[in-house]
C-alpha cells in the first residue's frame, strides 16, 4: 500500500546514546491489578469518526474537537507510557493534535484513521526522544536496540519460572526500563491491545518483525522480573 | 539427550516462538515443549507477563486544560498564517 499520506517523514540516523529512563515516581499512581477480564480495546464509533473526520478536513473546528475527544485518551496514554512524565506527555499530546490539525487534509484513507494518527503520534514521540539526546532516533533504530540491551539467552537458565504472580509495580518499572523500541511494541500490543498487522502499519515494519520485537521485549521483561523476584526472595 | 543437543533443540524451538505465539496456534502440543521443562517455564512466564500487561489500565484521561491549550495553539497558528 502506498505510504503517500504518511503524516511524518523518516528520521535521519543519529549517534547512539543512553536508553531513555523513566522515573517511576512520575508515572500515574498505581492501582491494584483487577481480576476483571483482559482489557479490550474500545473502538470509536465508525460513523461518528467518519463524519467528524470529513467535517474537520473541511475546516470545522467543532468536528476537530470531536476527533480530539475520540482519540485523546489513547494518544495521551501512549505518550505517557513512552516518556513516563505527565508534563511531557501533555506537551507531546498537544504537539500530536497540532500536527494533526496541520495535516488532516493529507489523510486520504489509505489506512484506518486511528492507525494514521498513531503513526503520527509515534513519530512525534520519537522526535521528542531524539531532541532529548537519548538513544532513540528512528523507527529502524528503535526496532533494533544495541546488543547489550537485548534479552539474554533463555535456555540453560539455572532457575525456572516466575512465581506465577507478577508484582504490578515491578512490571511497571521493568516496562519503563525497556529500550524504547521494545517498549513501544510491548505497549502497543500487550497493553493497548493492537494486533501485529496494525502495529506493522503504524511502524512501517513487517508483521514478522513486530512479532519478533514483541517476543524480545517479553524476554527482556522476564529477565528483569526474575532479577526482581530473586532480590525479593533474599529479603 | 545430551546437554548440547537439548540446548540446540531449545534454541530451535525458541527461534520459532515469536511466530508460534503470534499465530495463536496451540503451542502446548509442540513435541519439544512436552519434553522440555525449561521451555515450558519460559512460555508460562511470557504468557503471565502478557496477561499482567493487559491489566495495567492503559487508558489515562488527559487534563481538561489540555484541549484549551491545543485550541489556543491552533488559534495562534491560524492567526499567524492569516497575517501572511
Amino acid at each position: 500500500m502506498p505510504q503517500s499520506s504518511s503524516p511524518t517523514q523518516p528520521f535521519d540516523p543519529a549517534p547512539p546514546g543512553p536508553v531513555p529512563q523513566v522515573s517511576a515516581a512520575e508515572s500515574p499512581a498505581p492501582a491494584p491489578i483487577s481480576p476483571s477480564p483482559p482489557f479490550a480495546r474500545a473502538a470509536s464509533p465508525p460513523q461518528v469518526e467518519d463524519d467528524a473526520l470529513a467535517q474537520a478536513q473541511a475546516g470545522d473546528h467543532q468536528a476537530f474537537a470531536q476527533l480530539y475527544s475520540l482519540h485523546k485518551r489513547r494518544i495521551y496514554s501512549l505518550c505517557l507510557r513512552m516518556v513516563g512524565n505527565l508534563a511531557e506527555a501533555e506537551d507531546l499530546t498537544q504537539e500530536v493534535f497540532l500536527q494533526l490539525h496541520r495535516r488532516i487534509t493529507s489523510f486520504r484513507g489509505d489506512s484506518a484513521f486511528s492507525t494514521w494518527l498513531h503513526r503520527l503520534a509515534i513519530n512525534v514521540v520519537l522526535m521528542h526522544l531524539r531532541k532529548r539526546g537519548l538513544a532513540l532516533v528512528s523507527l529502524d533504530e528503535a526496532m533494533e536496540p544495541a546488543p547489550e540491551e537485548r534479552p539474554g539467552r533463555s535456555f540453560g537458565a539455572a532457575d525456572l519460572a516466575l512465581a506465577g504472580a507478577i508484582d504490578r509495580m515491578a512490571l511497571e518499572r521493568a516496562i519503563d526500563a525497556l529500550p524504547a523500541g521494545y517498549r513501544l511494541i510491548f505497549v502497543l500490543h500487550d497493553v493497548e491491545g493492537y494486533e501485529h498487522n496494525e502495529i506493522a502499519a503504524m511502524l512501517d515494519c513487517s508483521i514478522g518483525n513486530s512479532k519478533s520485537q514483541l517476543h524480545k521485549a517479553r524476554l527482556k521483561l522476564r529477565d528483569a522480573l526474575r532479577i526482581h523476584s530473586r532480590q525479593e526472595a533474599r529479603r | 539427550m545430551t546437554e548440547d543437543a537439548n540446548s540446540m533443540s531449545c534454541a530451535a524451538f525458541q527461534a520459532q516462538l515469536p511466530e508460534l505465539i503470534g499465530s495463536g496456534e496451540n503451542i502446548a502440543a509442540d513435541p519439544h515443549l512436552r519434553s522440555c521443562e525449561l521451555c515450558r517455564a519460559l512460555l508460562a512466564d511470557l504468557m503471565t507477563i502478557a496477561e499482567a500487561a493487559r491489566q495495567l489500565f492503559p487508558i489515562v484521561e488527559p487534563p481538561d486544560r489540555l484541549w484549551e491549550q491545543i485550541e489556543s495553539a491552533i488559534r495562534n497558528e491560524e492567526g499567524g498564517s492569516g497575517q501572511r
